[in-house]
């Protein structure tokens, strides 16, 4: 089921955005801003992370008029964010057409135990994840594109370099176990046998692994690209910056050379001052964003 | 002789390219310096997005290093790759680097939604020239080619429209041939690279 042709179509997308930078906006005129400074994509969302954690309460898909706004503005793709298991959300944003819909742990879960049967859509996935077996399970629902979760609206790279790591050492670690030994594995990830397979067999996914929560400077992304991130989503870290045009344009340029040094440097050249950050090792439990989902 | 075939690497689908290209023998090499055209004897503009792409062009200075490399050497443009080939863009209007005469119109299928993986049955040019067979078509928020000028041959079509044409030195496919298991358009290329592929 997850690799039959509608999954190729979803997947291909996600082939289509790596070594881009996926941006969080609000509205249509900072969907231009993104897309002047060479996003490959933009998410349509109400609030950003950084503001939905300092104001609380329900956060929900955006409304609709928004979403539009955005997506007669610019011509690259759309994405927008439904909560965990919140299938009706899900179906609205299939209706209007966005181009990806990310089943967010930055809305406040509409379904405590259930995510949303992903296979049942048109439109691809993309899910967070902190962990292998967290990805595995997403991809098994039907997600297209997995992102590390990080911590969402911290400004604070320490958690997407966490679930980074994570990922990409559980992956290694597959590689090396015995045929038998993939039932307890998989039993031990709690994720579907045949993608533990297929992740023994090639050391990767079986779908774009990118990242996000966090990002808030051209050396962050950098930083995820070199840990294996395919690409990097920018929420807060933008518009919640003073230069909000050249942090945009940094990090776009930092994400295609992550690898290089000079770039690197010229990247940083322009830029002030970032994002707030959080120190997030002391955050309660409770505002943790990425506990949200299993 | 091994053609080494660069891969404009700015941002897309390169990557699939990169493992087509390994499969069928040919060396490669990532391109995001003016640097890296150096001794290329080919190269595939991939998919993602035209604009991005555009944008990291000018921002590095590699408008008039890529403008010299396709006058000068075979390319190969998919999905967006077509796009920056085209003679013009429209929808919405976007430079083009002139070097295949047809008008490239952006998202024309429509978003996402529309995307699909189709079998085109090719031109006979195609199949005489790689081998027999239908061939197996991801498109992706895909461009449609118009207004082809005399000079372009259409090696694939699908609902009428050209999706598969070249032009001397230049081909370029509105869909994503190395998203398939198919390497016969990755094999027409590169023989124009002098690379004996098999």
């Amino acid at each position: 089921m997850w690799n039959n042709e509608s999954f190729r179509v979803k997947v291909g997308l996600a082939e289509m955005l790596k070594g881009g930078c996926i941006m969080d906006v609000t509205n249509a005129d900072q969907a231009k801003i993104a897309e002047q400074a060479g996003a490959a994509a933009v998410m349509a969302l109400e609030r950003v992370p950084a503001d939905i954690r300092k104001e609380g309460g329900v956060a929900r898909m955006a409304p609709i008029s928004k979403i539009r706004e955005i997506m007669a503005a610019v011509s690259i793709p759309v994405m927008a964010k439904a909560r965990i298991g919140h299938f009706v959300e899900a179906r609205v944003l299939e209706a209007l057409g966005v181009d990806y819909i990310d089943e967010s742990e930055v809305l406040t879960p509409a379904d405590d135990e259930n995510h949303i049967d992903k296979h049942d859509f048109k439109i691809p996935f993309v899910c967070g994840a902190r962990n292998l077996g967290e990805a595995l399970r997403r991809i098994g629902e039907g997600a297209a594109m997995i992102r590390t979760k990080g911590e969402a609206g911290s400004g604070n790279i320490v958690e997407a370099v966490r679930h980074m790591r994570t990922i990409q050492r559980e992956m290694k670690a597959l590689t090396v176990l015995g045929k038998e030994e993939l039932f307890t594995a998989a039993k031990n990830l709690q994720a579907p046998l045949p993608l533990v397979e297929y992740v023994a067999e090639h050391g990767k996914l079986p779908v774009p692994n990118f990242s996000a929560g966090g990002v808030a400077t051209q050396a962050d992304a950098a930083l995820v690209m070199q840990l294996g991130a395919e690409s990097v989503f920018v929420g807060s870290g933008i518009f919640k910056s003073d230069d909000p045009e050249t942090r945009a344009k940094a990090i776009v340029k930092a994400t295609t050379y992550f690898n290089d040094p000079a770039k690197l440097l010229e990247a940083s050249e322009e830029l002030g001052i970032g994002m707030p950050g959080i120190d997030v090792s002391k955050l309660p439990e409770s505002e943790l964003l990425q506990t949200r989902g299993w | 002789m091994v053609a080494l075939a660069g891969i404009l690497a700015l941002q897309g689908g390169f990557e699939a390219h990169e493992r087509m290209l390994a499969r069928l023998g040919a060396r490669t090499r990532q391109v995001r310096l003016a640097a890296d055209f150096e001794g290329l004897d080919g190269l595939i503009i991939p998919g993602g997005e035209s604009t991005t792409m555009w944008k990291l062009l000018h921002e590095e200075n590699l408008v008039e290093p890529l403008r010299a490399f396709v006058a000068s050497k075979p390319v190969f443009g998919t999905c967006a790759g077509a796009i920056l080939l085209a003679s013009k863009v429209t929808h919405p209007d976007q430079e083009a680097l002139c070097a295949m005469d047809y008008t490239a119109v952006r998202n024309a299928y429509g978003r996402q939604i529309d995307s699909r993986v189709t079998v085109l049955t090719p031109e006979p040019e195609f199949e005489d020239r790689t081998e027999p067979g239908d061939l197996e078509a991801v498109f992706i928020r895909a461009p449609i080619l118009r207004d082809l000028g005399d000079g372009v041959t259409v090696l694939a079509r699908y609902l009428d429209d050209p999706v598969l044409v070249e032009q001397g030195p230049y081909l370029a496919a509105a869909f994503h041939p190395e998203l398939t298991d198919d390497p016969r358009v990755h094999s027409l290329f590169l023989g124009k690279l002098g690379h004996a592929t098999g």
